[in-house]
């Protein structure tokens, strides 16, 4: 065996994960924010490792 | 591990190669499309990282076991050369955007320093960090692999139960802004050189073309990552949210955690996984590394290794504690050492102080959890 079989079993999963999730929880494109962050006028939001929810 | 490469039977090179670029650039078109650009470029973005941290070999684990057993700095002071680039753009960047950009931004404490030890530790018996891990699993690593569900589900509940952590006590968030901040990270950057130098094997007080040109690629994406997101370039807030979603598709109530019962929390669990910029990032990295493995002759025709059992039971327990300290950590590799050295916040720095030493103790480990022959 080989590590073709692990890597393409990863990307299996991988994308097994993101095809169930757009199945549960499917994205909208007419809320997407303004294409770059910088010069959007918009505050910086989403998750990140350093940040604590308030 | 056995590195035996067995002959590659697979179809013309050309036409291969060929079929993998157009995938890569449906994928992100199709996420453009679906989600929205923004997103589309952060999947770039991270195909970006995962083509250049293993097409270049450029990592965080291996160059610290290099320096630790070795005394080859080469490795680290390609990581020291791409934070200083990132760290004078953005550090005055993040001043000058009126809250359009974050720095990776945290307070230094005593579950954040042993996060951060623990964290080390892990990352040298499984030979990889956060970014690691991802390119690991996706280039055909059978202990990377493993690791990864693992991984998840550690972040998952160190997220769960950060609060109860950070109770032990913690300084407020310390940052270096502005172009003074962005100097006081230089002159600390090029000391930590120094230091290594001074270390070093004087035959190896050299930082290898290859490590200088992956530097400045990663720089680069890594200041796409943030102009483009509004955040630094992460990993482990993604897997953690892969395992929330999981645990909440079988039942997992997370309103017993403080971390992800809050609204923005769960506003990312609820939401697409193609809308969240560090799991964007994170597939990215981890389909990259497949491109290149997969373009590379011989790369995914190595034999998997044959490793004993306690092998693969300390690669689930390091997995998951990779997981668990980072998030205690405030960030892995990339997200508390990288991003956080390069815009400015102390806690970078006492990670990398804490996750070298227990680096150290990690790479002791190693050879007595059986992933490697004893020397």
């Amino acid at each position: 065996m080989t590590r073709r079989v692990t890597a393409v079993t990863g990307l299996a999963l991988l994308f097994a994960l993101i095809v169930a999730d757009f199945i549960g929880s499917p994205p909208n494109p007419y809320q997407q924010p303004a294409i770059v962050a910088l010069g959007s006028g918009a505050a910086s939001s989403g998750g990140f490792c350093g940040a604590l929810p308030e | 591990m056995s590195t035996t490469v067995v002959e590659d039977k697979v179809g013309h090179p050309f036409l291969q190669r060929s079929a993998l670029v157009a995938a890569a650039l449906i994928l992100v078109l199709a996420v453009a499309i679906l989600a929205g650009v923004r997103y589309g470029l952060m999947l770039m973005i991270g195909l970006g990282f995962g083509l250049a941290l293993e097409g270049l070999r450029f990592g965080f684990a291996g160059p610290w076991r290099a320096m630790i057993l070795r005394r080859e700095p080469s490795g680290i002071l390609a990581q020291l050369l791409a934070i200083g680039i990132v760290s004078v753009v953005a550090i005055p960047l993040i001043e000058m955007s009126g809250g359009e950009l974050i720095g990776a931004q945290a307070p230094v404490g005593w579950a954040m320093i042993g996060g951060a030890f623990v964290f080390g530790m892990a990352m040298q018996v499984v030979m990889g960090c956060g970014s690691g891990t991802l390119v690991n699993a996706g280039s055909g690593n059978p202990v990377g692999l493993l690791a990864l569900p693992f991984f998840a589900i550690g972040s998952f509940a160190g997220a769960f139960h950060l609060f109860a952590w950070t109770e032990l006590g913690a300084l407020p968030v310390i940052r270096f802004t502005g172009w003074s901040g962005a100097v006081i990270t230089l002159v600390a950057l090029a000391g930590v050189a120094v230091c290594f130098l001074r270390q070093a094997a004087p035959e190896n007080r050299t930082i290898s073309r290859r490590y200088v040109i992956a530097a400045v690629i990663i720089a680069v994406l890594a200041l796409l990552n943030l102009v483009v997101a509004g955040q630094p370039w992460g990993v482990v807030y993604g897997l953690g949210v892969w395992a929330a979603k999981g645990a909440t598709a079988v039942g997992v109530d997370l309103s017993g955690s403080a971390f992800w019962a809050a609204p923005e929390s769960l506003e990312r669990v609820q939401s697409s996984l193609l809308t969240d910029y560090t799991s964007l990032t994170n597939i990215g990295i981890m389909t990259g590394a497949f491109l290149v493995a997969s373009w590379r002759a011989g790369g995914l025709s190595q034999k998997l290794p044959r490793l004993p059992l306690r092998a693969w039971l300390a690669t689930i327990v390091a997995g998951f504690l990779l997981g668990y300290s980072s998030r205690l950590a405030f960030g892995c590799n990339v997200g508390a050492y990288f991003s956080g050295i390069s815009t400015g916040s102390l806690h970078g720095w006492v990670w990398f102080v804490a996750a070298f030493a227990g680096s150290i103790q990690g790479v002791r480990l190693r050879p007595l959890l059986g992933l490697e022959a004893r020397s």
